[in-house]
């Protein structure tokens, strides 16, 4: 299977081509169809994860030469290696779940095949962009599905914010893409290749200036950035969420942006070359994972605290990559590599859940406002339950799948004094903000009873998704339980297979923490033991700071729109006085001239021209009643010519072509005379003839 | 025999203005057979003058004698035709190619 | 002055009236039918002058085909295609003043250039003894071929004919 795993992207790729072209009308088709696709990717996925396995870890690689250069090939090919298998299987897992649910959650939409169309060119997008063997494929894969995701984003673009927000996420990260180019082109110039291995043999052989790798690293690091949404490009994530709620849990939480993620993993090697980008990296990662959380704390629309959340998570599996490089570069053992991908892995599982969970609550009570929700657990039983333990994950309570993984994140932390610390408290405010959530949508009295008694349980085809991530959310992070033998660590690595032993006191510690954010929450919004409002109003300019997202939209339009417009301004006043005038000048003498040319054309050509067609077109008005259909008025001009032909031969005139052309014509015209003559004389002297002549004409002509 | 040419020319004039002039199609036809005849007239008269006993002339028009008979079947079997299809044979009643 | 040759006696006068008058009759009478009678009074008349050049052959053949045959299905045809046998409308179109013009100077021209061509006067003599024996060894020898493609000929003209002239059975 291992070797025919190119045909893994391009399933999808069929389904949207077929949906595109053939099954737009068909609803039901066109959906079973795009879901038997992704449900096939999923069992060959999991076949070529049991083969990865059965390899130990050996990669598997196959190109072809798509081009040549004087310096270096472009290629197309993939490459297997236990990361790939593992995105794969995540992509493919997540994919199919989101697809089976939007099946209940967009039923009624108008546009419901071309829904499946884009999830179906973005999973081939995202499937490509995974088995990628070379950073030229990976960016193009990169670009499609940015481009998917601003479809999908923007997919009911009547709202404008929906518009907006399309929008906003695609320029955005063109932003964190235009590093990631000049990042691609210093790796062309100095490596001479694109290929993975190329690169990074080339970076590990020494030959590269460090300073060369440094700038690399971080400008490919900005494409992450933007892919991923870390500080400072983090703001298009919250408003991406205005997409339908399956395309969130797909993409704005488990595959797409976990993309940037994936990026930094596999061009570890890059980054363990340079202490200094690697540090770049974990502290983007932090501050990402610190301002995320905490705005999360204080937002009321479910959507964007998961959002948020998203956020904050991807920080921290940036932040143990980062951390990861650097403990390398200085030739530290450190778990941080396993940490980000296990967290990648089981972040999919549970953010997924949580999405599709939240779409569930939306589809119920049509609102995306915690503060309108409350006792929803009666409503919805089987959605609440699944989103607790999603919350529980996401948490890090022992024994579900986020603990396993935020454990492992705070591990890698454990030599960084200030990383450990802000990491247990973003392990914190985590865990709060979840609860929060939890407790103020499926616990209490609800807050507004209409949408309460309005609210239901989900179909099956919603549910089922949900019970399935579930099982995944508590399960997952048992791949790597630290006392295994051989466990996540020892297939997915970098370097050396890191073996991690079980440290109890840290993991007591991250649960006590975790446990701690619970409880508080639950002390705020269950037992209203400490009030809400009064800690908001007594921390009121922090409350404010949090609530308006530290103000990072406003100081963007600030610092950037404004200033951007102001100039698009002022070069639209340059263009529409000196270009325009310019340009109309040019076109005003042009215009001018054409007039006189038209004039030429129209008076003198035309006329010439026409001229000569009157002239044809008169004489040969003249000239068709020779051709009168009578057999005996052909036979009378035969005879005239002959006779003709006699009298000129008779009177020995001599033959030259002008003589004989006029008297020809002469002749002719002399015919038509006397035949015109004699037939007036003729219809005078038998009138009743002529008449019934005249009758057998018109006859025969309307006939 | 100057005369015997004369003969036939006035005769051929003759045919010619029935062929040109009359209203009927079996008309023209009758004068196409005196036009017919006109031409046998001079090819005779010409074989009388040819020397040495070729017989050119007559077996022309032997030969003219028997086309004309075709001539004559095919043309009135065209005129039934052309009876049937247009209730008459005046000749001014098919200028169906007329402009 | 023209000389009058021996040969032009009373009997070419008497035909060549015959002949012109009749045709004059065919090209001019009102009644088809009686034109029909006309044209077999100048197709005999023909014979006869035939008899006078010597070709008793075609004097036969042209009583036998064109007076006993020709004529015959001429006043067949006009019997078949109309009342025009009995009706007297005009029958000369409108071309007939300048068609009478220009067949006088046809006419004309062409006696004209016999009358330039000095040969047709003076150079009668006489035929073989026997030359209706003659016509038959030369369409036996010489002109093989002519006969042949006239018989063909004959043969296409009489199924097309049968063709043209049937009855569409609908």
């Amino acid at each position: 299977m291992t070797q025919t795993a190119w045909i893994i992207p391009f399933l999808p790729l069929l389904a949207f081509t077929m949906i595109v072209f053939f099954l737009r009308w068909k609803e039901k088709v066109a959906s079973g169809f795009s879901i038997a696709m992704i449900v096939i990717d999923w069992v060959l996925s999991l076949i070529i994860l049991a083969e990865a396995l059965g390899r130990h870890g050996a990669s598997y690689e196959a190109k072809i030469l798509l081009t040549s250069f004087k310096t270096f090939n472009l290629e197309l090919g993939i490459l297997i290696d236990p990361l790939t298998a593992m995105m794969l299987v995540i992509v493919t897992t997540v994919g199919s779940c989101v697809q089976i649910y939007s099946l209940g959650y967009m039923k009624d939409d108008p546009r419901f095949s071309r829904f499946y169309a884009y999830l179906s060119l973005f999973l081939f997008s995202m499937l490509g962009l995974v088995l990628a063997n070379n950073y030229f494929m990976i960016f193009i894969f990169w670009e499609l599905v940015g481009l998917t995701s601003y479809l999908l984003i923007s997919f009911w673009f009547e709202k404008k914010t929906a518009a907006d927000a399309g929008k906003k996420a695609f320029i955005t990260t063109r932003v964190g893409d235009l590093g990631f180019i000049v990042g691609l082109m210093l790796i062309a110039a100095y490596c001479g290749t694109f290929n993975y291995q190329g690169v990074f043999e080339k970076a590990a052989s020494g030959t590269v200036p460090v300073g060369i790798l440094t700038a690399a690293a971080i400008f490919i690091f900005c494409g992450a950035v933007g892919k991923s949404a870390q500080f400072p490009l983090h703001v298009w994530l919250p408003d991406a969420m205005e997409g339908p709620t399956p395309v969130s849990a797909l993409i704005h939480a488990a595959t797409m942006v976990a993309a940037g993620v994936y990026l930094v993993a596999r061009s570890m090697p890059l980054f363990v070359t340079s202490a200094d980008a690697s540090m770049v990296v974990a502290s983007i990662g932090l501050i990402t994972a610190f301002i995320a959380a905490s705005i999360g704390l204080v937002q009321n629309d479910i959507k964007r605290i998961l959002a948020y959340s998203t956020v904050s998570q991807l920080g921290y599996m940036i932040m143990a990559l980062g951390l990861y490089g650097y403990d390398t570069a200085n030739g530290e053992h450190s778990a941080g590599y396993v940490a980000g991908t296990l967290h990648l892995m089981t972040h999919a599982c549970f953010k997924g859940l949580l999405f599709l969970g939240a779409g569930s609550v939306i589809h119920a009570v049509h609102t995306n406002d915690i503060q309108e929700m409350g006792g929803l657990r009666a409503k919805q039983p089987r959605t609440a339950m699944t989103f607790m333990i999603a919350s529980l994950a996401i948490a890090g309570i022992f024994p579900l799948s986020g603990f396993w993984s935020k454990d492992e994140i705070v591990a890698s932390t454990a030599h960084h004094p200030l990383f450990f610390v802000l990491t247990l408290t973003i392990a914190f405010m985590t865990a709060f903000y979840m609860w929060r959530l939890c407790f103020l949508t499926f616990f209490g009295q609800p807050r507004n009873q209409h949408r309460y008694d309005h609210a239901h349980e989900s179909p099956g085809t919603m549910t089922w998704p949900l019970v399935f991530l579930a099982a995944l959310s508590v399960c997952a992070g048992w791949v790597a339980l630290p006392w295994l033998e051989h466990g996540f660590s020892s297939f997915v690595y970098h370097g050396e297979p890191h073996h991690a032993e079980p440290e109890y006191l840290l993991m007591i510690v991250s649960t006590l923490v975790s446990l701690s954010g619970i409880g508080l929450a639950w002390l705020m919004y269950h037992r209203k033991a400490i009030s809400a409002d009064q800690v908001a109003a007594k921390f009121k300019p922090i409350y404010t700071l949090l609530y308006n997202k530290y103000y990072f939209d406003e100081l963007y339009d600030l610092i950037i729109v404004r200033p951007i417009v102001n100039l698009g301004n002022k070069l639209w006043s340059f263009d529409a006085n000196v270009v325009d005038g310019a340009v109309n000048g040019t076109a005003w003498l042009t215009v001018v001239w054409s007039d006189a040319k038209q004039w030429f054309d129209a008076t003198i050509v035309d006329g010439a021209v026409n001229g000569a067609g009157w002239l044809v077109r008169q004489s040969a008005a003249g000239l068709r009643f020779l051709q009168s259909g009578t057999l005996q008025f052909y036979a009378l001009f035969i005879a005239g010519l002959v006779a003709a032909i006699g009298l000129y031969r008779y009177f020995g005139i001599s033959y030259t072509p002008t003589t004989t052309g006029l008297v020809t014509i002469f002749f002719l015209i002399g015919l038509i005379v006397l035949w015109y003559v004699s037939r007036s004389i003729w219809r005078r002297s038998t009138p009743a003839a002529a008449a019934e002549v005249e009758e057998h004409s018109v006859r025969v002509e309307d006939k | 025999m100057w005369y015997f040419l004369a003969l036939g020319a006035a005769l051929f004039a003759l045919g010619l203005f029935g062929v040109i002039t009359r209203r009927n199609t079996i008309g023209i036809l009758m004068s196409l057979e005196l036009m017919f005849n006109a031409a046998n007239i001079n090819f005779v008269t010409f074989n009388k003058c040819i020397q040495g006993g070729s017989m050119a002339g007559q077996l022309f028009a032997v030969f003219i004698v028997v086309i004309a008979a075709a001539e004559a079947t095919v043309g009135l079997a065209i005129v039934l035709l052309v009876y049937r299809n247009w209730r008459g044979i005046g000749s001014d009643h098919y200028n169906v190619m007329k402009w | 002055m023209i000389p009058v040759q021996p040969e032009v006696g009373v009997a070419f006068w008497m035909l060549a009236f015959v002949i012109i008058m009749s045709g004059a009759m065919v090209v001019s009478l009102r009644n088809i039918f009686h034109c029909a009678l006309c044209l077999i009074i100048c197709l005999s008349a023909v014979a006869g002058i035939f008899i006078l050049l010597e070709a008793e052959f075609l004097a036969a053949a042209q009583v036998l085909i064109y007076v006993g045959a020709v004529s015959i299905l001429i006043i067949f045809a006009v019997m078949l295609t109309s009342n025009l046998a009995v009706q007297k409308i005009v029958q000369t179109n409108e071309n007939a003043l300048v068609a009478f013009v220009i067949c006088l100077v046809f006419m004309g021209g062409t006696c004209a250039l016999v009358d330039a061509t000095h040969v047709w006067r003076y150079t009668a003599e006489a035929l073989p003894a026997n030359n209706t024996l003659e016509i038959g060894r030369q369409l036996m020898t010489d002109y093989m071929l002519p006969f042949e493609v006239v018989s063909i000929l004959l043969i296409a003209a009489l199924i097309g004919a049968i063709m043209l002239a049937r009855e569409e059975k609908t």
